[in-house]
């Protein structure tokens, strides 16, 4: 699959979208199919402040831990219950019904385009 | 061909192993109620041949080789002088003079040079056939099916159209194997494996052994077989409470500390290495193995250490070697070295999952056990 053009990314194989002052975080397709089959997941709580490039929550498959980072500051505004309930949508859906959560944030990072990030992980 | 089933690859022991093809869950359930197709060419196979290879071997590894007839195989341990264990072993007899010693891949090299040296005084010769064995395992209830659907196969000294495979290998017992062809070149039928389910492995040469999975396949489909990679076959041996080297056994750990003393045969004749560590035994407040069950879903792994107590003052009692979410039972399981005081069945432990400390009931092994129909 390849990655969306409309999302920014992170190194840490996160996708961001990013609607007014609201962003959207994942988890791409190359991260999912890397970690094989999610079983667990844990986000932060609403109304948690995150500092970008912190851990802030875990992605487990049955063979090893990922980390989710944040990938900007800003305030939890909303976290994906749906994935909590059911962690094989992160495999399933990682750019749709696998969001995890939805961050306010004030000042945008640098994130990679849609380019960029399929030439990192193209190596 | 592998990476044509969509398979995932991992460095593992200087191979290029399938880790997964599909989804490590999928490929579990699959072995728990059909059944896996697994290349396990990585395994290292080592011949130790000659008319005194029976009391070679005696000497060599922890259990009595030579009891062993033609046709039967044994699970044993390699071990250091002071008991630990070097690698586990499959011993197969594979005629009067003659066993294969299935190894470990990263362990190959050291067993194959530590059977050399151990054998030189009798008269047996060690061959490290690793690089020149293919072998690949069909696992799951439907596998004696998905055999003898397989066509090309035939026995030794039986009938080379193979009608006579049924009779040969529906009765073959479990750690039993048995010579025989396929397409008229060499394979070992043995009743053995690694996922807590009934099983064959098949060892032949490397160059017939991708025709070989192409025909399991073929004919394993309708049965439900699908590959299945390193992942699966960790969470099945795991759920099996089998132990894996560099987890649950190492130089570290005498085999009774696993709970695996009768690996070690103290009564049979003569020394053998770590005999004389055996006897003396492990330290009375030496860790053993146990079974953990945990609530939820979030696994302890390995490495995780464990402790009698929820605060901060509580002591650490153990660690945690293997542990994942048990796809076949649904909540975390993980085995684990405690302190013998503190390791009695039904006791709870706290493991420490990354900085949160989550109970765990102690438990015995295995977690899972299939139903024996044979």
């Amino acid at each position: 699959m390849t990655a969306p053009a409309d999302l920014k990314y992170t190194e840490e194989h996160e996708w961001v979208l990013i609607e007014g002052d609201v962003a959207t975080v994942g988890i791409t397709d190359y991260a999912q199919a890397a970690l094989g089959d999610v079983v667990f997941v844990e986000l932060p709580a609403v109304g948690s402040a995150v500092a970008a490039s912190t851990v802030v929550g875990e992605i487990e498959s049955t063979k090893s831990v990922g980390e989710l980072f944040a990938p900007i500051d800003g305030e939890v505004v909303e976290a994906n219950q749906a994935v909590v309930d059911s962690p094989e949508l992160v495999n399933s859906d990682p750019y749709g019904a696998g969001w995890l959560i939805k961050v306010r944030f004030t000042e945008l990072p640098a994130l990679l385009d849609a380019a960029a990030y399929e030439e990192l992980t193209s190596k | 061909m592998h990476a044509a089933a969509g398979a995932q690859f991992t460095d593992f022991a200087g191979w290029q192993m399938p880790v997964r093809y599909s989804s490590d869950l999928a490929e579990h359930k699959a072995v728990r109620e059909a059944a896996g197709l697994f290349d396990l060419s990585h395994m290292g196979e080592i011949l130790v041949v000659g008319d005194g290879a029976g009391a070679a071997l005696d000497h060599a590894v922890s259990g009595r080789m030579s009891a062993l007839r033609p046709g039967q195989a044994k699970y044993t341990h390699l071990l250091t002088e002071t008991g630990g264990v070097v690698d586990d072993l499959i011993v197969y007899r594979t005629g009067d003079d003659r066993f294969m010693v299935v190894a470990n891949a990263s362990n190959a090299d050291v067993v194959a040079e530590e059977l050399r040296r151990r054998t030189s005084g009798f008269d047996a010769r060690v061959f490290d056939e690793s690089a020149d064995v293919a072998l690949i395992a069909v696992q799951g209830p439907r596998a004696l099916e998905i055999v003898l659907a397989t066509p090309g196969f035939a026995i030794a000294g039986g009938h080379p159209d193979g009608h006579d495979v049924p009779e040969v290998l529906t009765p073959l017992r479990y750690y039993r194997a048995v010579a025989g062809y396929f397409r008229e070149r060499p394979v070992l039928f043995a009743r053995t494996g690694y996922t807590g389910e009934d099983g064959f492995e098949l060892f032949c040469a490397p160059d017939f052994a991708r025709e070989l999975w192409e025909a399991l396949a073929e004919a394993g489909e309708p049965f439900g077989l699908v590959p299945a990679g390193l992942a699966a076959r960790d969470t099945l041996r795991l759920e099996a409470g089998m132990p894996l080297y560099g987890h649950e056994l190492s130089a570290e750990w005498m085999p009774v500390q696993a709970g695996l003393g009768r690996v070690v045969d103290l009564a049979k004749d003569g020394d053998f290495v770590g005999r004389a560590a055996s006897e003396a035994g492990a330290a009375a407040d030496a860790r053993v193995l146990v079974g953990l069950v945990g609530a939820g879903r979030r696994a302890a792994r390995a490495d995780y250490p464990v402790f009698d107590g929820e605060g901060a003052d509580a002591a650490e009692i153990g660690v945690v070697t293997s542990g994942a979410l048990s796809p076949t039972l649904g909540h975390p399981i993980a085995m684990a070295y405690l302190s013998p005081a503190l390791a009695a069945a039904g006791g709870t432990v706290f493991v420490d999952v990354r900085g949160t400390r989550h109970p765990y009931t102690i438990t015995a092994l295995p977690f899972y056990s299939r139903k024996r129909t044979n």
